[in-house]
This record gives C-alpha cells, sequence and structure tokens, in this order.
C-alpha cells in the first residue's frame, strides 16, 4: 500500500478519478508513512489521523458521484503557520502553546474546499524566523538527503522545512508553505523539490501567523513543476478580509506548462554572482541557461544594481514588522503565560520563555530600528532601498525580459548545528540573498532542481516573472526539469 | 507641527497672578467616536452597554493570522465631519501603527494615523457670551487635523481582589482624534469649543456626543505665559469627559503653573489626570516616562485613497451645521442674534424650535421655546431630550393662541398643564372651559356690570386714561380670564370714552 506515496498529485488525480485507488487507501498509505518515518524526520509537529480519514472517506463520496474537485482526496502537509481550525497553530513557538484557532486560513479553506485532504501540521523555524528548521520549539527536521558517503545529519533548509522534507520524504503528496525572504525556495533547493512564492497578494494572508506583513506570501512545495501549479491554482485567490490580496483572475497554471519558450527572453543578472560562491552553483547557473538557449529562449545579460542592499534593507524591514506583529504573545488572552508580580513582569516573563533566541534578536532588531532617532536612518533607508530593488526589476522587465534566471541558493544543504551558522547569525542570513530580492520587490519567484553537487546534494535555479505571471514560472522552470531531470534522494528510512 | 500665535493678547482673558498678568494658552485633541454600526477595522457592533466582551471579533482579540479591513462607514463620517470643520480633505492617508504594551491593547499597537491624517487644517468659529449686553463674541479657533484610529479596551480593577479582567468591547471601536491648534486662551473659550464642536458633530450626525458615555473626551493642552511672551511649557491634562471638568481642570492647572512660575519654579513638561472629586490636576507621567511608540505605516493596509467625487457626493449631503442655521433663523425668520445662537447650540433645540416653527410665526415660535420652554427645562434640571412638552404641543398652544381661542396667559397656564400632565391643548382647552370669551355681546354686559358698580372709578378715568387698565382687570377677572383682552380693552375704553 505505501507504494501509493510514489505517485504525485498529477498522477494520484487521474488515478483516484479512474478508481484505481480510493482517497482513503491513499490517505492510508501517507499516514502509515508518516507513522513510520516522522520520528526520524520531525517534519510534522501534529498528524491529524482522524481528522485525514474523515476527509478521505468525504473525497471517496465526491469522486463516486463524480462531484470531484480539483484536488478531491490529495493528502497534503500544512506549515504550522496556517490556521486551521481546532487543530495544532503555534508557528512552531512556545509562546502558543495549546492554542486552538476557531477559525481556519483562507489558503487551507481553499484547499479544503478543492477537496484536499489534510494529514497534519508541519514542522517550520519558530515564527518562520530562519533559514534552518534549527529555530523550532519543536526540534530541527532532518533532510531526507545525504551527502554520498555520509551518514551526517543536513538541514532541510527553512522556514518551511518541514514542508520540504515531507515532500522530499513522500509523507505528503505537496505541502503549503510561505514565504518572506526565501521560505520556500531555499528548503525547495535544498530538497530537490519545486517551490514557488507567488506575487505578493496572490494568495490571501488571513489566518497565516504573520511574521513581516508586507513580505510574507503562501505557496505550495511539491515535487515537480505541474504540481505545484495545480496546488497554487488551488490556493491563490482574491480575499475581502485580507485588503493586500488583489483582485487578478487565477488562470490554469497547469496550461502553461509543455509550451515552447522559443522567443522569450531570460534575464542574467550579473550581480547574482556572489563572492565564495561555490564554482558548481556558477556551473549549475550556466548550464541552466544553456538549456533556455537549447530550448529556443534568448539569453539577455540584465542589471540588477541594487541587489546588494537587498539583504541588509530585508534585515531592517522584516524584523521591524515582526517586532510590531509580535507584540500580540503578551500572555494575556491565549498561549503561553508566565505568572508575574506584576503585567510588566508577567509580560517578561512570558516573552522570555516563550519566543526563541532568533525570535527575540529579530524583535530587538526590529525594536531598534523603529525607535526615534533611528526610524529615518534605518526604516525609511530600508523602504527607499526596497523602492530601488523594484525599479530594477520594472526596468529588466519593461526591456523586454520575460523571465529572470539566478541560482536559488548560495550553497547546497549544510549540517544540523552546523558551527559556523550558529557562531554567525549573519552567516545563516546570506542564505537568503538571491531569495529576498523577489519579496523586497513583491514578484513571483520558482526554485526548481537542477542538478546534484559534488556530493551527491541537490541545487535549484530560480526564476523570476512579472508581478501576476506565474503562469511564465511554471513554463519556464517546467524547461529546467525536463533538461534537468527529477531528484529523489535515496531511501534510507 | 509648529506652533503659530494667531490670536492678539486680549487683557479681558488676562487672569492676575501675584507679579503680574497671565496668559493662558489651550490646545485640545479630543476624542470623538464616530457613530458607525460596526468598528473601524472589524465587523463587531460598537453598541454601547453590551455584555462585557459580547462585541469583539477575531479582529479585535488580535488573534494569530487576522487582518484588518477598512469599514468605509468611518472613513465617510470622517471625511463629513472635516468637511463640517471647514477644513483640507486629504484624498490620500495612511494608518500607522502606534506600539506599546498594554492589557486591554490586543495587537500590541494601535492603529491610528501619524504623518499623513484623513483631514488637515480646519477651523470652528466658537461664540462666547451672551455678556452683560446680551451680546455674543464669535472667535475663529483653527483646527490642526482630524485622523482616524481605534479605541482600546477597558480595563477592570474593582472583580477580583488581585487580577484585573478585561473588556474588549471598545477594542477597535473607531474614533476621531480632533486636534486644535493652540488658539484657545480662557476656560471659557476652551468650555465652548468643546460644546462648539460638539454641536457640529451631532448635526453632522458623525458622533453622538454624549460624553458621559465616553463618546466624547478631551486631552487638554494647558501652558501659561506673561502676555506677548512665546509659548510656556505645557502640560497635557488627559481624558477630561465632561465640559464642567474641562473648564475646572484648566482653571486648576493654570493656577498652579502661575504659583510654580511666580515662585520662580519651572514647568515640567508631563502628562496628569484631572480629579473631579477634589477638583485639581495631578502626576500621571512626565516627558522622560514618555513611550517611544515606534511609528510606522501599518503594511496591513493601503493606504486610504478616494476621490474628488467620493468627497463631492459626501459634500452634497451634508446637513444645515449651526453657523449657517444661525444665518437663516436670522435672515429668514427675523430672530435676534441672541435668539438664533441659543437655539442653534444644541442640535436637539434646534429640530425642536424648527418642528415647532414650521409653518407659524418664526419670533412667537423662538419666544416659546426660549421663555417658555427652556426656561421650564432649566428650571427642572432636563436636557431638551427630556422634554415632556412636545413640538407639536407646544405648537398647537401657539395656534390657540393666534386663533385667539386663548389668551397669552390662559396659554401659560396650558403650557403648565401640558407639561404636568400631558395630553392635546385643543382638547383641553374645551373640556375644562378654557376657551376664550369672543362674543362681544357677553363681555358688553360684563363691562357696563363693572362701570355701573364703580360710578367713581368712572369718573375719574375721564381724567387718568390709565384707570382703562384697572376696569379691564375686573372684567378679565369677572370672565375668569377667559374674555379676549383686545376686545375687553377697546369696549372698555368706549364705554369710559377715553382713548
Amino acid at each position: 500500500m505505501s507504494d501509493l506515496t510514489k505517485f504525485t498529485i498529477a498522477e494520484a488525480r487521474e488515478k483516484l478519478k479512474g478508481g484505481e485507488f480510493t482517497a482513503s487507501e491513499l490517505t492510508e498509505a501517507y499516514l502509515t508513512a508518516i507513522d513510520a518515518a516522522n520520528a526520524s524526520f520531525n517534519a510534522y509537529v501534529e498528524v491529524t489521523h482522524d481528522h485525514a480519514r474523515e476527509m478521505a472517506k468525504a473525497s471517496d463520496e465526491k469522486l463516486v458521484k463524480g462531484e470531484a474537485g480539483a484536488l478531491e482526496g490529495i493528502p497534503l502537509g500544512i506549515k504550522d503557520l496556517y490556521a486551521t481550525r481546532g487543530v495544532h497553530t503555534q508557528a512552531c513557538s512556545h509562546v502558543l502553546d495549546r492554542f486552538l484557532p476557531h477559525y481556519e486560513s483562507t489558503v487551507t479553506a481553499n484547499l479544503w474546499a478543492d477537496g484536499a485532504v489534510m494529514l497534519g501540521k508541519l514542522n517550520m523555524d519558530e515564527f518562520a524566523m530562519g533559514s534552518s528548521n534549527e529555530t523550532s520549539y519543536y526540534g530541527p527536521v532532518l533532510n531526507p538527503w545525504k551527502s554520498r558517503g555520509s551518514n551526517a545529519e543536513l538541514v532541510p533548509g527553512g522556514s518551511s522545512g518541514g514542508s520540504a522534507a515531507s515532500v522530499a520524504a513522500h509523507l505528503c503528496a505537496g505541502a503549503t508553505a510561505t514565504d518572506t525572504g526565501g521560505s520556500i525556495r531555499q528548503p525547495a533547493a535544498f530538497t530537490g523539490t519545486v517551490g514557488i512564492k507567488p506575487t505578493y497578494g496572490r494568495c490571501s494572508r488571513w489566518g497565516i501567523v504573520a511574521f513581516a506583513s508586507s513580505l510574507d506570501q503562501a505557496g505550495p512545495i511539491a515535487r515537480d513543476v505541474r504540481d505545484a501549479a495545480i496546488m497554487l491554482k488551488s490556493m491563490a485567490s482574491v480575499d475581502d478580509r485580507d485588503t493586500t490580496s488583489v483582485d487578478v483572475p487565477v488562470p490554469d497554471y497547469e496550461a502553461a506548462i509543455g509550451k515552447s519558450v522559443k522567443g522569450m527572453k531570460i534575464g542574467i543578472p550579473k550581480e547574482y554572482r556572489v563572492d565564495g560562491m561555490p564554482e558548481e552553483i556558477d556551473a549549475l547557473w550556466k548550464k541552466g541557461a544553456e538549456w533556455f538557449r537549447d530550448a529556443g529562449a534568448e539569453l539577455v545579460d540584465i542589471s540588477l544594481p541594487h541587489t546588494k542592499y537587498a539583504l541588509p534593507a530585508y534585515y531592517i524591514v522584516a524584523p521591524a514588522e515582526a517586532s510590531s506583529n509580535l507584540a500580540r504573545y503578551d500572555g494575556v488572552r491565549y498561549g503561553l503565560r508566565q505568572e508575574g508580580s506584576d503585567i510588566i513582569d508577567m509580560y517578561e516573563k512570558t516573552r522570555a520563555a516563550g519566543f526563541g533566541a532568533e525570535v527575540k534578536r529579530r524583535v530587538m532588531i526590529g525594536t531598534y530600528v523603529l525607535s526615534a532617532g533611528y526610524y529615518d536612518a534605518y526604516y525609511l533607508r530600508a523602504q527607499k532601498v526596497r523602492t530601488l530593488i523594484k525599479r530594477d526589476f520594472e526596468q529588466a522587465f519593461a526591456a523586454g525580459v520575460d523571465a529572470i534566471l539566478t541560482p536559488a541558493t548560495p550553497s547546497a544543504a549544510f549540517g544540523i548545528a552546523d558551527q559556523a551558522m550558529a557562531a554567525d547569525p549573519v552567516k545563516m542570513y546570506l542564505n537568503d540573498v538571491f531569495t529576498v530580492t523577489v519579496n523586497m520587490a513583491g514578484l513571483p519567484g520558482i526554485a526548481v532542481p537542477a542538478g546534484l553537487d559534488g556530493q551527491g546534494l541537490p541545487l535549484g535555479l530560480q526564476l523570476i516573472g512579472r508581478p501576476f505571471d506565474e503562469e511564465t514560472l511554471f513554463q519556464t522552470a517546467h524547461v529546467i526539469e525536463q533538461a534537468a531531470g527529477r531528484f529523489e534522494p535515496d531511501r534510507w528510512w | 507641527m509648529s506652533l503659530a500665535d494667531t490670536r492678539t493678547p486680549d487683557p479681558k482673558r488676562f487672569i492676575p497672578g501675584a507679579t503680574g498678568d497671565w496668559e493662558i494658552i489651550i490646545g485640545m485633541e479630543v476624542h470623538a467616536q464616530v457613530t458607525s454600526n460596526a468598528k473601524l477595522f472589524s465587523g463587531a457592533s460598537t453598541e454601547f452597554g453590551a455584555e462585557p466582551n459580547a462585541n469583539v471579533s477575531l479582529v479585535d482579540a488580535a488573534m494569530p493570522g487576522m487582518l484588518p479591513v477598512i469599514n468605509q462607514e468611518c472613513v465617510r463620517q470622517a471625511v463629513r465631519t472635516g468637511l463640517g470643520l471647514k477644513a483640507q480633505i486629504n484624498k490620500r492617508s495612511v494608518f500607522d501603527r502606534k506600539n506599546y504594551f498594554f492589557p486591554d491593547l490586543p495587537q500590541g499597537y494601535q492603529i491610528s494615523q501619524y504623518k499623513d491624517p484623513i483631514v488637515g487644517e480646519g477651523t470652528i468659529v466658537i461664540s462666547l457670551g451672551p455678556d452683560k449686553k446680551g451680546e455674543f463674541e464669535d472667535i475663529e479657533i483653527g483646527i490642526e487635523r482630524l485622523h482616524l484610529e481605534q479605541d482600546a479596551g477597558k480595563s477592570m480593577h474593582d472583580q477580583h481582589p488581585t487580577m484585573s479582567y478585561i473588556d474588549l468591547n471598545r477594542s477597535g471601536v473607531a474614533l476621531m482624534e480632533i486636534v486644535s491648534k493652540p488658539d484657545l486662551r480662557s476656560s471659557d473659550e476652551a468650555k465652548a469649543y468643546m460644546t462648539k464642536l460638539r454641536a457640529i458633530v451631532r448635526y453632522l450626525g458623525t458622533c453622538d456626543g454624549n460624553m458621559e458615555e465616553g463618546s466624547m473626551r478631551a486631552d487638554v493642552n494647558v501652558s501659561v505665559r506673561r502676555p506677548g511672551e512665546p509659548f510656556g511649557t505645557r502640560c497635557e491634562i488627559k481624558n477630561v469627559n465632561s465640559i464642567r471638568f474641562i473648564g475646572q481642570a484648566i482653571e486648576h492647572e493654570a493656577r498652579r503653573q502661575i504659583a510654580i512660575l511666580e515662585d520662580g519654579g519651572t514647568i515640567d513638561q508631563e502628562t496628569r489626570l484631572f480629579d473631579p472629586g477634589k477638583g485639581e490636576t495631578r502626576a500621571m507621567r512626565s516627558k522622560e516616562d514618555a513611550h517611544d511608540y515606534r511609528y510606522f505605516p501599518d503594511p496591513d493596509l493601503l493606504p486610504l485613497e478616494f476621490d474628488d467625487a467620493f468627497v463631492a457626493e459626501l459634500a452634497a449631503d451634508l446637513p444645515e451645521l449651526p453657523d449657517d442655521k444661525k444665518e437663516r433663523l436670522i435672515s429668514s425668520l427675523g430672530l435676534s442674534a441672541y435668539d438664533a445662537s441659543i437655539l442653534v447650540s444644541d442640535k436637539a433645540i434646534a429640530d425642536y424650535f424648527e418642528a415647532v416653527a414650521t409653518g407659524r410665526d418664526g419670533k412667537t415660535a423662538a419666544n416659546w421655546v426660549i421663555n417658555n420652554l427652556l426656561g421650564k427645562l432649566n428650571e427642572t434640571g432636563h436636557d431638551i431630550e427630556e422634554t415632556p412638552v412636545s413640538p407639536a404641543q407646544l405648537g398647537a398652544i401657539i395656534d390657540l393662541i393666534k386663533a385667539g381661542d386663548i389668551s397669552g396667559s390662559i396659554a401659560k397656564e396650558l403650557f403648565e398643564i401640558v407639561w404636568n400632565e400631558g395630553g392635546d391643548p385643543a382638547e383641553i382647552v374645551e373640556e375644562r372651559g378654557m376657551k376664550q370669551v369672543t362674543d362681544t355681546g357677553a363681555i358688553e354686559a360684563e363691562v357696563d356690570k363693572v362701570i355701573a358698580a364703580n360710578p367713581d372709578k368712572a369718573e375719574q378715568a375721564k381724567e387718568k386714561p390709565n384707570l382703562a387698565g384697572w376696569f379691564v382687570g375686573q372684567v378679565m377677572k369677572a370672565t375668569g380670564g377667559k374674555a379676549n383682552p383686545q376686545a375687553v380693552n377697546a369696549l372698555v375704553r368706549q364705554k369710559l370714552g377715553v382713548e
């Protein structure tokens, strides 16, 4: 039975409709796989067996009646950042202990409306702050990939580490994730999966625990480009409860897959060739460009001159917003409360105990940059940089570039408890060097596996598109997928 | 904000100290609750007096992942108010977060408007008076800005020996913060400002103005100076919730500051609270303790933008405001400025008056409303909203006078009856035989009778025509006041042969 987990969403969808197996059988196969392997991966922080079985049963009834939705009976994992009614929703933070929402996020509600089945809640960096999933209150997640000839445990990336690992290890057919600075694309690249951060405003943020409101976006992590397209179609919607969501029709993303890229212009930005980047990544980037040339696309050298300011500016804007967004976790109404001698003492004890070190660091950075006397020098200037970054992209697209090709990450997956990363938070932040620009500009970006490094670890390439032109990203990412092939970890679990 | 001094020092306003005169400088920040069914960023009800925490949405309780959505009606109300203050309407404004921790502030920040408010500079004309000559003095007071913001919840400290309870019903309710320029120069001006501002928002229907329910409250900035000198250091008196208290707080605070300065001391910029029981202000926090609110634009909300047509539509539907109404009452009904000022001072009084005046003589209606109705309300300590005599009843009384059915003095009696017992004035007159006698035959008989009974006085009257009044009085008495006084007067003079 566990064999059923090998099918992609697209494959399972056809077989469910064809009656080759039932949604209940498919869900059972995934639950069995999770029960067997989650102790190793720590990808799920909560497995919702009963919930999943009920949803699968309902899907089977719909499948029989021919009323199947776009994701009918497809078992998904949900990042712990999404509010799921009556189910564990803690952003993997101690401060939200025992919090159970009375509401369902818009994105997950969209998925359930299309027939998807929830397997459980996925591990992540606390409040989505991290690039290795090590800041989770529930402990790190293991990457299913290992270096050739090594047994060292590697991180799956972050913050959507649980999402990426569970997709790569077939502990779900696909997973929801979120991306504020690279939290979908970096873990996708580290695990050989496909992750897309859509345009800001494409998916509703309602019911997703906020990290940095002007940067946060929901998106899927899936096994291949087509599955990512199927999932995003269901996840995306305008929402009158999120006034930053945008009323643009959601196209049939799948239809873009397989379309020729002949005559398209692919931009290669020179600023993404950073110091100390492994030769292998540069080589892979060149290879990716060649695949496009082979497919009939035109390569264009472009310049995005403000790229180097993106990361520092991001680490002002995101913590500033986070410091305010996380103020509500005060022990007064829900979640953790550490009693104190008075209200201030209670706040201090609760927040000291409830937040991990990385969250505290960012709350402090954010509080600092918004303080009187520093606001103009930091926050205001970072917002100006953001405008310039956005303009760089606008000029490139205005010059006729259809998509921009870059590496997804400056390295392959690194080890859990990496000493260099632990000693210097900036080293960890550098993981996002190729991805943050996209969030700062509000653009869509997709990470797609393009090859393995010398250690046998997956490496990804990133494609960046025009606002609301996710179709071009699926179309172009599919070119890479076709040329590079698919990558699955050797099964050791 | 730069502080400009727009007023010429007026000795009338000075208050004497031990070492010379002082001038008080006052600026007001008024928080006015927007009249709307739902809160500023959530669909929860704003109804007053609900059970604690009955009107709380997921947004108001700051549940994880909840997002604010602007209530368009609150935007319209703010624009209407801005128009009523003859102010600059900003077609683009920005919501900011004001960050601070407080148990009744669930988000850990208040959504407010900081750098770019929805309404900019405007003016309010306040009326001081009447003075001994019965005249009003009009003064133009500058408005700095009006912005929209969320109210906080309420902490209750008397429900449990060691814990505080939180009621979030008010959390997220829309407030307009209306900031004046430092243009006020006395407690009377400050009270007149608050009265006028309350009248304007009530006319507009944008705030109910009920200060006892907390719908309007003022932060009062007070400083003192020697006339003609630059502004002194100010203290802010927080959350004063009645017009009377505003006056008391300013008087006390000015005296306190003058005493310090005359003793050679300096004023510390601080936030103070007014204690109505003791009639004094006391320190709450100093400038050093002031929060760093870390304002920044709320990333959950796009800038608030609308077009000229949106404003024009609201402007077209704007009701008549007190100043315009006063003009109209004077020019088209012929009322005195004094009467018009009194009638427009409160929308409820104006509405009452206009109901009575419709189809009737304006001056008569004004006299009755001001002298009889307002006099009686004042005497019995009631508000216009509590009047036992409706506009229709008062109108009927006036109609009865006009028709000649009752005299003025009977009308006053009738007013008392209606005030105490209610009922239809016309029916009361009929049932109780209060109708005045207009039958000249009957009146003539009474006149003859009185003259016949008093031949000496009738004789004297020929020399002293004023005695005619005595005969009129006797006839009126004999007819129980029901005779038409004009008819009696005419007959008496005719029969006595006096002019």
